[in-house]
C-alpha cells in the first residue's frame, strides 16, 4: 500500500514538471512562432475583412430605414427585380468573357516571351506588366479619353480609313465590349507571368521525350504543356474569377453602368442602390450575392486542384 | 470664528444643481464662447471661392473664440455622399457637413432641426422656393440650412451666334440684361425647332441622355413642364399617364436632334461640347461659361444663360439646392447654429456669390438681383437671367413631387433619361410604360 502511494506521488511530481516545461517547448515550437509572427496580419485580416464582411451580413438584414430586423426580405425584393436578374446576368457575361480572353492572351503572350532569348526576356516581361502595374483607375481614365463619346481617339484615327464614328459606350454591345476589353488589357499581363512561371518549371526532358516520339507542336502543348500548367491555370482563373466579378473601377469610370444599365455589374450597382440611392441594405445584399456565385466556383476550382494533387 | 458645515445632502444639491446648469446652459454668442467645431465644406470649383468660406468662417471663429477645423471634400466621384454615409453609419465626424438635394432626407433621423437658423434668415432674406423647402423641410421642420455655395440652376446656356444664324432666335433679345424676359414663344415647339435647325446647321444642341444628374435634371424639367409625374406627392405611382406619354414623345423627337452618342454623356460631356464650339446650347449652370473664358474666349463671348422653354403645364427649370447638415451627434450643436447663422447673413452672401463669379445661388427671394450677376462679363449680362430674377419659370427639381426618399431613388437610378432612351430606341410605348413603373414600386421599400 505504501508502496503505491509512493508511486502515485512521483507521478503528480513528474506531471506538474510536463505541465511546467510545456509552455516553454510550446514557445520554442517553429509553428508556434510562426502563429505569432503572422498573428499581427490574422488580426489586420479579422478587422479589415472578416469585420466588414459580417457587417454587410448584418446590413442586408435590416430594412431601408435600417431601424428593423428583415432577415432576407432584402434577397426576396432583389429576386423580383428585373434590373438585378439583369445585373446578374451582365456580371456573368463580363466576368466569364474578361477570364477567357485574360486566359487566351495571357497563355499566348507567355509562349511568345519564354521563347524570346533569356538576354533580351527581362525587358519584354517588364514591358508586358505595365498595365497591370498601373493602378487601374488612373489607366481606365487614359481609356475613356480614348472612347470619350465627343472626341475619341480611336474614332479620329478610324475615320483616316472611312469608318466610323463608333459609339463606344453610347451602345450597349460595344460598351460591354469596351468594358470588358478593358479589363483584359488590365488583367492579361497577370496570366501571362503566372503561365510564364508555369512554363519555366515544365523540365525539358519532357520536351525532348516528347520530340523522339514524334510529336507535332500541337501535341506538345496538348499532352506536355497544358497537363503540366493545369493548377496553376485553374488558381490564376479562380483568383481572376473572383477580381474580375468584384470589379468596380474600369465600369464606373467608363460607363458608370450605362447606357440603360447594359453594363452594370455587381459592384457598381449596389454603389448606386446603396450609396447614391441611400438604400444601403439592399446595396449590401447586392454585393453579397457574389458570394454564392463565386463559393461555388471556388469549391470546384480548388477540389479539382486538390484531386490532381492527390493523384501526384 | 464658527464654520458652516456642509452636510452630505447640501452637497449632493449643490453638485446636482451645477451639473444640471452645466448640461442645460445655452450656448453663449459673446466673446468667451469656447469650443471645438469641425466642418466639412463641399470643395468648390472655382479657385478662390473655398478661400471665401475659410475667410467667413474664420472670422466668425476668431469673434465667438471657437477652434474650427475645415475640411474641403470633392464632389467628384461621389465623395460627398460616401463622406455623410460614413459619418451616418459611425455616428462620428464633423460637426457641419455640406450635403446636397436628397442628402437631407436621406439622413433625416441624423440630423439636428435647424429652424432657428432658417426661420430668421427667411425672414431676414426673404422666402425660399418650393424646391428648398421640399429637398429641406419634413413635417415643418428645417432638417438643415440652405447653402449659397454649390446650389445652381441648369438652365440653357446658348451660343448667341448660332441661335440667330441657324434657329433665328435672338436670345439677347429675349432674356435682355436688366430687363424682364420677353419669353412668351419660348416654348417647348420653339425649341424643338432650334433643335433641328441647329443640329441641320452642324452644331445639335448639348443634351446628355446618360445617367448623371446633367441628363437627368433636364428630363425632370421636361417632364414637368408636360405635367408627367412618375410618382406623386401621395407616393402612389402616376407613370401611365398621357402627361407620362406626351413627355415620352417630345423627348423622341427631340433626341433625333442631339448628338448620336448622347447616351454615353456625362456631367463633363456637355461642358466640352459647348467649349470645344461644337454645340449651340447645353443646359449648365455658368461653369462651363466660365472655363470657356479661360480656355475659348471666343466661345465665351458668344454665350448666354437664360431661362428654360415652357411646356404646356409651365415653365420649369432644373435647380439643385445645397445645404449645411447639422448633425444630431454633434457635441456643440449651439457653435455650429450660431456659425450657420453666420453664413445665412446677407453680407455673407453677397461673398460666396462674389467669389463663384455668380455660380453660387442663394436660396432666398431678396438674394436674386445682387451686383455680380449684373456685372460678369462676356458679354455683359450674360448671367444676368441665370438666378431667375423676375421668378418667371418655377425652379424645380426631377421626380418631385414624389416623397423624397422615393423621389430620390428615381433621380438617382436616372429613370427619367432610361424612359426616353427605351422609347426613343423604339421600344413599345406601354412596355416602357410598364418598365417605369415596375421600377417605381420598387422604390417604395421603406
Amino acid at each position: 500500500m505504501a508502496e503505491v502511494v509512493v508511486q502515485h506521488s512521483r507521478a503528480a511530481r513528474t506531471t506538474r514538471a510536463r505541465k511546467g516545461g510545456s509552455l516553454h517547448n510550446a514557445l520554442r515550437r517553429k509553428s508556434t512562432v510562426a502563429f505569432f509572427l503572422t498573428l499581427p496580419l490574422i488580426l489586420l485580416i479579422a478587422l479589415l475583412v472578416l469585420y466588414p464582411a459580417l457587417y454587410s451580413v448584418h446590413l442586408s438584414t435590416l430594412n431601408k430605414s435600417m431601424q428593423k430586423f428583415v432577415g432576407f426580405g432584402n434577397f426576396t425584393f432583389l429576386f423580383k427585380r428585373e434590373t438585378f436578374w439583369m445585373v446578374v446576368k451582365q456580371s456573368c457575361i463580363f466576368a466569364i468573357t474578361a477570364v477567357i480572353f485574360k486566359a487566351l492572351i495571357g497563355f499566348i503572350v507567355a509562349h511568345f516571351v519564354h521563347n524570346i532569348p533569356a538576354k533580351g526576356q527581362r525587358k519584354w516581361r517588364g514591358m508586358l506588366l505595365v498595365p497591370w502595374v498601373i493602378p487601374p483607375a488612373m489607366s481606365t481614365l487614359a481609356w475613356l479619353w480614348l472612347f470619350d463619346p465627343s472626341y475619341s481617339a480611336f474614332n479620329y484615327t478610324l475615320s483616316f480609313f472611312g469608318i466610323g464614328p463608333i459609339p463606344w459606350l453610347g451602345d450597349a454591345a460595344w460598351a460591354r465590349f469596351s468594358v470588358i476589353l478593358v479589363n483584359v488589357w488590365y488583367g492579361a499581363p497577370f496570366f501571362m507571368i503566372m503561365y510564364l512561371a508555369a512554363l519555366k518549371s515544365v523540365p525539358d526532358q519532357l520536351y525532348e521525350a516528347a520530340a523522339i516520339d514524334g510529336a507535332n507542336w500541337w501535341q506538345r502543348i496538348w499532352y506536355v504543356t497544358l497537363p503540366m500548367m493545369r493548377n496553376i491555370i485553374a488558381i490564376t482563373t479562380l483568383f481572376s474569377l473572383i477580381v474580375t466579378f468584384a470589379n468596380f473601377d474600369i465600369v464606373r469610370i467608363l460607363t458608370s453602368g450605362g447606357p440603360l444599365d447594359q453594363t452594370q455589374i455587381f459592384a457598381t450597382y449596389a454603389f448606386r442602390v446603396g450609396i447614391e440611392s441611400s438604400d444601403i441594405p439592399l446595396g449590401a445584399s447586392v454585393s453579397l450575392f457574389m458570394v454564392p456565385i463565386l463559393a461555388v466556383a471556388a469549391i470546384f476550382i480548388l477540389r479539382d486542384v486538390s484531386k490532381r494533387g492527390n493523384e501526384a | 470664528m464658527s464654520r458652516k458645515k456642509l452636510t452630505r445632502r447640501q452637497f449632493v444639491a449643490a453638485t446636482a444643481m451645477s451639473s444640471a446648469a452645466l448640461i442645460t446652459a445655452p450656448y453663449v454668442r459673446g466673446a468667451y464662447a469656447a469650443g471645438k467645431l469641425s466642418i466639412g465644406f463641399w470643395d468648390h470649383w472655382v479657385p478662390d471661392a473655398n478661400k471665401t468660406s475659410t475667410d467667413l468662417v474664420n472670422e466668425w471663429a476668431a469673434k465667438e473664440k471657437v477652434e474650427v477645423s475645415i475640411d474641403y471634400i470633392t464632389s467628384n466621384n461621389k465623395k460627398i455622399e460616401l463622406t455623410v454615409a460614413a459619418e451616418a453609419q459611425a455616428k462620428s465626424g464633423h460637426d457641419i457637413l455640406q450635403m446636397y438635394t436628397w442628402w437631407p432626407h436621406a439622413y433625416s433621423e441624423q440630423l439636428e432641426p435647424v429652424n432657428d437658423v432658417v426661420e430668421p434668415a427667411i425672414k431676414q432674406n426673404g422666402e425660399v422656393n418650393g424646391t428648398v423647402k421640399y429637398l429641406g423641410q419634413a413635417a415643418g421642420k428645417w432638417l438643415a440650412v440652405p447653402a449659397t455655395p454649390g446650389s445652381q440652376i441648369k438652365g440653357p446656356c446658348t451660343r448667341i451666334d448660332l441661335m440667330k444664324k441657324y434657329a433665328g432666335i435672338d436670345v439677347q433679345e429675349m432674356y435682355p440684361a436688366g430687363a424682364p424676359p420677353k419669353a412668351d414663344n419660348w416654348t417647348m415647339e420653339t425649341f424643338l425647332k432650334a433643335a433641328e435647325a441647329c443640329q441641320k446647321g452642324g452644331f445639335p444642341f448639348g443634351i446628355g441622355l446618360g445617367e448623371t444628374t446633367d441628363s437627368v435634371d433636364t428630363a425632370g424639367a421636361i417632364f414637368q413642364s408636360f405635367g408627367a409625374e412618375l410618382v406623386n406627392a401621395k407616393g402612389e405611382p402616376t407613370v401611365k399617364t398621357d402627361q407620362v406619354r406626351q413627355a415620352l414623345e417630345y423627348y423622341k423627337k427631340l433626341i433625333a436632334f442631339l448628338p448620336p452618342d448622347a447616351p454615353s454623356w456625362d456631367d463633363a460631356s456637355n461642358n466640352k461640347w459647348l467649349i470645344s464650339g461644337r454645340g449651340a446650347l447645353i443646359m449648365n449652370p455658368p461653369s462651363a461659361w466660365a472655363v470657356a473664358k479661360r480656355d475659348a474666349p471666343q466661345v465665351a463671348e458668344q454665350c448666354w444663360t437664360h431661362g428654360f422653354p415652357a411646356g404646356p403645364k409651365g415653365r420649369f427649370a432644373p435647380y439643385l439646392p445645397y445645404y449645411w447638415g447639422l448633425w444630431n451627434f454633434s457635441k456643440n450643436k449651439e457653435a455650429a447654429k450660431s456659425l450657420l447663422t453666420h453664413l445665412s447673413q446677407a453680407s455673407s452672401i453677397e461673398k460666396f456669390v462674389s467669389a463663384s463669379g455668380g455660380y453660387d445661388l442663394p436660396a432666398y427671394a431678396n438674394m436674386t438681383t445682387l451686383k455680380t450677376w449684373a456685372e460678369v462679363e462676356p458679354p455683359k449680362g450674360t448671367l444676368y437671367h441665370y438666378p431667375n430674377p423676375y421668378n418667371h419659370q418655377t425652379l424645380s427639381i426631377a421626380a418631385s413631387p414624389a416623397p423624397p426618399k422615393i423621389a430620390q431613388q428615381i433621380y438617382a437610378q436616372a429613370i427619367l433619361t432610361k424612359m426616353a432612351l427605351r422609347f426613343a430606341q423604339g421600344e413599345k410605348m406601354e412596355t416602357t410604360l410598364a418598365w417605369a413603373e415596375g421600377e417605381c414600386e420598387g422604390f417604395m421599400r421603406t
